[in-house]
């Protein structure tokens, strides 16, 4: 059912490499700057729930280190 | 009565179109054309227009890839590290070994967290799958797989079920079950069929689809109730070592890298490759989104970590330093996508900040190579996997 991708004919292949360059040159890009204001804005708008970020008070955190508890 | 039996040499993707379909295996001036029978009689009604030889075709692709670069080059307009000038420097970063998994009996290849944020399986080289608690160091459940290394573990949305795979070239389905006792392997369902090892293997948004990556340069998406496969992703001119699919919000697209040092962005509906990223000098061991969708990071074993944004097309970010030199073999980002963790085949764990593109950290503690790691669901832990047959859960 899935064979390996052997392409025999070098024309086809050609061919369906220049159909893939022209898909990706129509893409629709955006300047960089733009795109990292937003990757930034995204940071900082989550920053302050990301834990490994923030830092957890040890009494919240589950990871913490066992100590002897007693069961009620 | 007579059935209508359709005889076919081969069965696979078209040459033409791609679609998967029973092919006519025809010779045209002793070349080999493998159309399915829709694309044999288009050929025969299309004209080839004026001279369409390979070289022509050739000479329209250089000059598309020429294109590629100056369209992306027009907007490189400031660097990533130049914005984030402004956002406030890290802290001081502290976090150290809360939990060490031991019970493989040889190298773990692959973790997966439960989105229960507490569960979370393993798979190793001696072809071992444990579903652990890590909490409380608790081993739920354990099968054995008759083949060895296994690659690839993912555990499915519902915390119902495991998917794993590895050299069978398989990936099965594991429903888990709330009795310890019931040997897994009675209800071990073989969904995903490659010609190759599978190397990475996830559920999409529910139990019942799965998307393969593996060694033959594909990726496949199945429904684990049929086994049947949806959609095949070719494009990978080697083998697609690790996929990530886009975070539920931005739609039905993933992420795959390869050895090919390309990293590929593909629509699960089409089966449509729809952006290309090529600037790893080395093979992609590992790939994954940020958290928004718009972004994602690899690892490769040139020793860099990068991270390229999709609505730009390019690679925004290069994590690398002289003093690192051992490919990294896999990454995650943390809950805000501010921190990226990389493991390294140095036995260390890097940690980056993502926007200004130096390192905050560095955690030692694994004895050998790191394998695999991934933030938990909640981001409050790491979990890191490897060689050593130990996890460790960082807090």
């Amino acid at each position: 059912m899935s064979s390996k991708m052997q392409s025999s004919s070098s024309t086809a292949q050609a061919r369906r490499m220049v159909q893939q360059l022209r898909i990706e040159a129509s893409f629709e890009r955006i300047k960089v700057s733009k795109a990292s204001s937003d990757l930034m804005r995204y940071c900082g708008e989550h920053a302050k729930n990301d834990p490994l970020l923030m830092g957890i008070p040890a009494s919240e955190n589950p990871f913490k280190d066992k100590k002897p508890c007693t069961v009620l | 009565m007579c059935d209508q039996t359709f005889v076919a040499a081969t069965f696979g993707p078209c040459e033409s179109c791609g679609k998967a379909s029973p092919l006519m295996n025809i010779y045209i001036k002793t070349e080999a054309i493998n159309f399915c029978s829709f694309c044999v009689e288009l050929m025969t009604c299309q004209v080839l227009q004026g001279g369409e030889s390979v070289a022509s075709l050739k000479r329209e692709s250089d000059n598309l890839k020429k294109k590629l670069e100056e369209e992306r080059g027009k907007l490189n307009d400031i660097e990533l590290h130049q914005v984030a000038e402004k956002s406030e420097v890290l802290g001081a970063f502290a976090i150290k070994t809360r939990r060490l998994l031991k019970g493989h009996g040889n190298k773990v290849l692959c973790m997966d967290w439960c989105k229960d944020k507490r569960r979370l399986v393993s798979s190793s080289q001696d072809g071992k799958v444990i579903v652990w608690d890590a909490f409380t160091l608790n081993k739920e459940h354990g099968v054995t797989l008759p083949c060895t290394w296994v690659m690839a573990c993912a555990y499915a949305p519902s915390g119902c079920a495991v998917a794993c795979g590895g050299l069978d070239n398989k990936c099965s389905v594991f429903p888990l079950s709330l009795d310890k006792n019931e040997n897994l392997n009675a209800k071990k369902k073989s969904v995903a069929m490659h010609t190759n090892y599978v190397s990475g293997c996830t559920f999409t948004s529910s139990d019942m689809q799965i998307l393969t990556s593996s060694g033959d340069g594909t990726c496949a998406l199945w429904d684990v109730e049929s086994g049947q496969l949806l959609q095949s992703f070719h494009g990978h001119t080697a083998d697609v070592l690790s996929l990530d699919l886009a975070p539920s919000e931005t739609g039905n697209t993933f992420v795959s890298g390869g050895s090919d040092m390309k990293a590929n962005i593909w629509d699960m509906r089409s089966g449509q490759n729809i952006q290309s990223f090529e600037t790893h000098e080395s093979d992609i061991n590992c790939v994954k989104y940020y958290p928004s969708g718009d972004a994602f990071a690899s690892a490769s074993d040139d020793a860099t970590c990068r991270f390229f944004d999709l609505r730009a097309d390019r690679e925004v970010a290069i994590y690398q330093k002289d003093s690192i030199i051992f490919g990294a073999s896999s990454v995650d980002f943390s809950l805000s996508g501010r921190l990226l963790f990389a493991g390294y085949n140095d036995y260390t764990i890097n940690v980056w900040d993502v926007l200004k593109g130096t390192r905050v950290s560095v955690l030692f503690g694994h004895e050998n190579r790191v394998s695999r790691l991934r933030v938990s669901p909640d981001g409050t832990a790491l979990c890191s996997a490897s060689w050593d047959n130990t996890l460790r859960i960082w807090s």
